[in-house]
């Protein structure tokens, strides 16, 4: 098989998993940070998180074909919102987590809401954020391999090409250099956790994977 | 909405809706995959969820298990026992199940690992049997993580029988599949839009299971809080 193609195939593979991820991110935050502030604007969202999340990746990417065509973009942009409904609950959950007395002691010491946000609560919603963008990620790099079907590149390339030429070494090394890279970019988010939130004991209960909930509660009504 | 216009033109002419390539038999053939792989994939880790949160034995496996699965390739799944095991049901029956097993196993086990102690031991001090606690009180005090797990497993399920017409299996996801092998993105369309439909239709079914398998009195907690 033909390996010089590999290192290409991976750094496709590694920006559609990784730039959704990350956008999610960007968009989740806020958003969380809205739901938390205005309480009656949550369940709304997560009711809308919870339709999209449903719906399978082939066929988003489908819907978006003839608006950008057969490009990165249109892989980019369903794992960008498969990120985001992973994602918002976590943050939601998050700020939630922040306990009470720890709010108090910030806002006793001076703080205004803004500082309070960011230097408090959202360092305290740290690990849970980070929880989510951990399954965000991996799905993501996975995912992404679906969109070779439509013709977007990535490590799905060897998948597609070994099936098509019934070479099993090279079905293998795509499916298997996909878990690699989900399993190392899983790895070094547990590393920035670890960076960020220095305060957390190392070694503990805690350092098993935070099980994150399915964004799927609420579609109508019963709430979970 | 170019997208809605062409999966339009496509779904509103009668030649779609006849014969065995037509869209009635592709529908249930979609839900025969999805209803079959999801009640062994439910069979397996129903139970073995229970087994786990009720003994505490094997948690970690399942916690670790919660989030690792996510990493496995669907399409390479797929293809991988298309090429080991050729034209066989199972090709297509193992990988629907496989990634229908871990979230429902990882919600059974949270829910059941998650009664409340009081429960138990009020049960207990009812006279009950290990099986009986099982059967009576953390099974219906779980049912409602079960049901999430089923409906997420289901998300995961018609997903992937989507793209295992890729393999050769027939529903929805052969118009997909088809419609790109001919540049024809009107078939293309037309199929996304009702995988789009049956995907959403799935998750509103769930909402009515739920409405049946939860325990009265646990509605009205889930209400309250």
């Amino acid at each position: 098989m033909d390996w010089s193609q590999v290192p290409q195939l991976i750094w496709e593979n590694a920006y559609l998993g990784i730039v959704p991820a990350l956008l999610g991110l960007v968009i989740a935050v806020p958003l969380g940070i809205v739901c938390v502030r205005w309480k009656w604007f949550y369940p709304p969202v997560l009711t809308a998180t919870s339709i999209l999340y449903a719906i399978p990746s082939l066929a988003l990417f489908i819907v978006l074909i003839p608006y950008t065509g057969l490009t990165d973009t249109t892989v980019v942009i369903p794992l960008t919102l498969f990120s985001l409904c992973v994602l918002v609950p976590n943050v939601v959950d998050g700020l939630r987590s922040v306990p009470e007395p720890v709010r108090q002691a910030a806002t006793a010491m001076g703080f205004g809401t803004l500082r309070r946000l960011v230097q408090v609560e959202l360092p305290v919603a740290v690990p849970i954020v980070i929880a989510g963008l951990r399954v965000a990620m991996v799905s993501s790099i996975s995912l992404a391999s679906v969109g070779q079907l439509i013709g977007v590149s990535s490590l799905g390339y060897l998948i597609v090409d070994g099936y098509q030429r019934d070479f099993l070494t090279e079905i293998l090394v795509g499916g298997g250099l996909i878990i690699a890279l989900a399993l190392i970019c899983d790895l070094l988010l547990v590393l920035v956790r670890r960076l960020l939130t220095p305060w957390r004991p190392r070694r503990s209960r805690q350092e098993l994977p935070e099980v994150v909930a399915e964004p799927v509660p609420a579609l109508a009504g019963g709430a979970q | 909405m170019r997208f809605l216009s062409y999966a339009w033109d496509w779904l509103k002419e009668p030649a779609q809706w006849h014969g065995p390539g037509g869209i009635p038999i592709r529908i249930l053939e979609q839900l025969y995959y999805t209803g079959l792989s999801l009640l062994i994939a439910a069979l397996i880790a129903i139970p073995l969820g229970i087994l786990i949160g009720h003994t505490g034995r094997g948690a970690a496996l399942v916690v670790n298990l919660a989030n690792a699965w996510r990493a496995i390739p669907t399409l390479g799944l797929l293809v991988l026992l298309a090429v080991t095991l050729g034209f066989s049901p199972l090709a297509w029956l193992i990988p629907l199940v496989v990634l229908g097993i871990p979230p429902i196993l990882v919600n059974t086990y949270e829910g059941v690992a998650g009664v409340e102690p009081e429960f138990k031991d009020a049960a207990r001090g009812m006279g009950m049997t290990s099986w009986q606690q099982v059967r009576k009180v953390e099974v219906p005090v779980a049912m409602p993580l079960i049901i999430l797990g089923l409906r997420t497993g289901a998300i995961f399920v018609v997903a992937t029988a989507t793209i295992a017409a890729y393999i050769g299996l027939g529903g929805l996801g052969r118009y997909i599949i088809d419609g790109l092998a001919t540049d024809n993105y009107g078939e293309v369309a037309g199929g996304a839009a009702l995988v789009v439909l049956l995907a959403l239709a799935v998750q509103v079914a769930f909402v009515g299971v739920r409405r049946l398998a939860v325990p009265a009195g646990l509605r009205q907690q889930a209400r309250q809080t």
